[in-house]
């Protein structure tokens, strides 16, 4: 067992690396208060206020003297568990749903592609805006927003590879031998679309993070003083001539962490699926 | 597509246009927020509650919601998309106000998109693992990840602040106020397609009339761009569609960075003030144009690839 793991690792040394990167990032999200030892992100002191980076506030601070450095290696924690959250809303929600009409058909079917469609009508941001906007602007309105938008793509994924196996033999047989509903989804649908379901669901985490930081830029998101990139992106915006340091370091941030994440999903389709290269 | 396809299309767009409204109509009354108390936020000065209860009573507000939305619909049907609160102007004169800017701002960076993506997108696939090709599939792989807004952010930084070449408000809607934000949306874009393409060439390349010209003699530029470019065409629109799609919906976060007068900016207010025919014309606009553009994409294949006309 210990010989065959360190073989799997060698052999995907790149995806082992961004995986090592992933988990880095995910280590900064829960040892926030260690890294920035203690500074509160979300008080500041008005004395500090606006100060170009130096040694004792590395990024500079904003106008209420909070530590800009502090407020991104907190941000980590807000982007990454929405994030997640999100995708395994959608992939969860997404699979079920999709398994759902692809192995009924018919009305369920009918009724649960309508829906899709109707989702996918509003292209992406759009019914995000006026569901966080609606509800009301948090982090976790932002991730109900976009999980109603998203789960489509899944649900639309998972049935046609339903479809592509429903009338095979294996499966007619499984059936004239008396293998109950449930079981046939959770022993011949599931397997057979998970692979692909969470090869997708990797290759979205960096692209939903860059989505709820929109909401969070837009308003639509985290609210003030949450320390969260989109909305330290949005309050920077305005001193933009003056402290430039305030919109350059939450935006690096986010672009190195869905770098990392899109990294990892790339190689992990690598991995589970050697067909794709 | 048959003229019965063609039919049935139809009939599933007003379908889904129907429960799309609905399902907005539904989202707006379930919203924490009071319009009538938002219009008079805007003018400073708040009546008392009986002078906007009237208001609620004249506006209809206070109908049940089902009522509400038939007589909206049928209002619809005879072109009456209703006033919007906010700007005290018809729904349709403030939407149409807007969809010019916003297709000035689809077709120019939608080209420019296309000049960048469509040549390094096809190098890279020539060149397949070269140099030339890592080097284009790293760029375009930052290009994915870089979030559009930062993009935004930073090119206003560059050219409007630190260099003062170009206007930081883009509201007048002349040549130069376009710079930015195409910019910033066909560098979003850019990325995607040059890997859709390198895709697609790839696909076409590997091709047995490939091997077949190469084996006639024809020149190799000639099979690239009078073959190879056209079959690889067809998985390319899809995507097109959808993007020019979506663009045309307005770009909200991009519209907003560069105060640009496009449709984004326009639903952004509008759902930021609760005003709720607004927002309804403006979500009916893009389910609209998404399933016209979708339902054009499906019927252009037949002229792009003569074999479908065939399968009939």
């Amino acid at each position: 067992m210990e010989k065959k793991k360190k073989n799997f690792f060698r052999q995907h040394l790149s995806f082992t690396i961004f995986l090592c990167l992933a988990i880095g990032v995910v280590l900064v999200a829960i040892f926030a208060p260690v890294i920035t030892g203690g500074v509160s992100p979300t008080e500041g002191n008005l004395i500090d206020s606006v100060m170009a980076p130096s040694k004792d506030h590395i990024f500079g601070t904003d106008k209420l003297g909070r530590d800009i450095f502090t407020r991104v290696i907190y941000g980590t924690r807000i982007s990454v568990t929405a994030a997640f959250s999100v995708v395994i809303i959608i992939t969860v929600v997404g699979t079920f749903l999709g398994i759902l009409a692809g192995y009924f058909g018919g009305l369920v079917d009918a009724v649960i592609m309508r829906i899709s469609d109707m989702m996918i009508a509003f292209p992406g941001l759009v019914l995000a805006l006026a569901v966080a906007g609606m509800l009301g602007a948090s982090i976790t309105n932002a991730v109900i927003a976009v999980s109603v938008v998203s789960w489509t793509k899944y649900a639309r994924l998972a049935r046609s590879l339903v479809l592509k196996i429903k009338d095979r033999d294996f499966v007619k047989a499984a059936i004239v031998t008396g293998s109950k509903t449930p079981y046939m989804l959770l022993r011949y649908m599931l397997p057979n679309v998970i692979t692909t379901i969470v090869i997708t669901g990797a290759t979205d985490i960096g692209s939903m993070m860059l989505e709820l930081a929109g909401l969070s830029f837009l308003g639509f998101g985290a609210k003030s003083p949450a320390a969260e990139w989109g909305l330290m992106l949005n309050e920077g915006r305005a001193y933009m001539q003056s402290a430039p340091w305030l919109m350059i370091f939450p935006g690096l941030a986010i672009f190195i962490v869905v770098t990392i994440f899109n990294l990892l999903g790339d190689s992990l389709r690598d991995v589970l699926d050697p067909r794709s290269e | 597509m048959t003229k019965k396809q063609l039919g049935s299309r139809l009939l599933q767009m007003v379908i889904v246009l129907i429960g799309i409204s609905f399902l907005t109509f539904l989202l707006t009354s379930l919203a924490p927020g009071d319009p009538v108390r938002t219009m008079f936020a805007a003018s400073g000065v708040m009546p008392s509650e009986e002078t906007l209860e009237v208001i609620r009573e004249e506006l209809g507000l206070n109908q049940p919601l089902l009522v509400r939305y038939f007589n909206w619909l049928i209002a619809c049907l005879h072109g009456d998309f209703g006033t919007s609160f906010s700007y005290n102007k018809p729904v349709v004169t403030l939407l149409m106000a807007r969809v010019w800017p916003t297709l000035k701002l689809t077709i120019f960076s939608t080209i420019l998109m296309l000049l960048v993506a469509v040549p390094l997108g096809m190098l890279s696939a020539v060149y397949k693992n070269k140099f030339i090709d890592y080097l284009v599939r790293g760029i375009t792989f930052l290009g994915i990840s870089i979030p559009n807004f930062w993009v935004g952010l930073m090119l206003m930084l560059a050219f409007c602040v630190w260099n003062k070449w170009l206007p930081v408000i883009s509201s007048g809607g002349d040549f130069k106020s376009m710079i930015l934000p195409s910019v910033t949306l066909a560098i979003a874009m850019s990325a995607k397609y040059t890997r859709q393409v390198r895709t697609a060439v790839l696909e076409e390349l590997s091709q047995d009339y490939v091997i077949g010209a190469r084996a006639r003699g024809v020149k190799e530029w000639k099979i690239l761009w009078l073959n190879v470019f056209p079959n690889s065409l067809l998985p390319l629109i899809t995507m097109l569609g959808l993007s020019i799609g979506s663009l045309l919906g307005g770009t909200s976060v991009v519209e907003v960075i560069f105060s640009y007068p496009g449709l984004g900016n326009l639903a952004v207010s509008a759902i930021t003030s609760y005003d709720y025919y607004l927002i309804q014309g403006y979500v009916l606009w893009v389910a609209v144009i998404y399933m016209v553009i979708n339902l054009v994409v499906d019927m252009s294949y037949n002229y792009v690839d003569p074999r479908m006309r065939l399968r009939r």
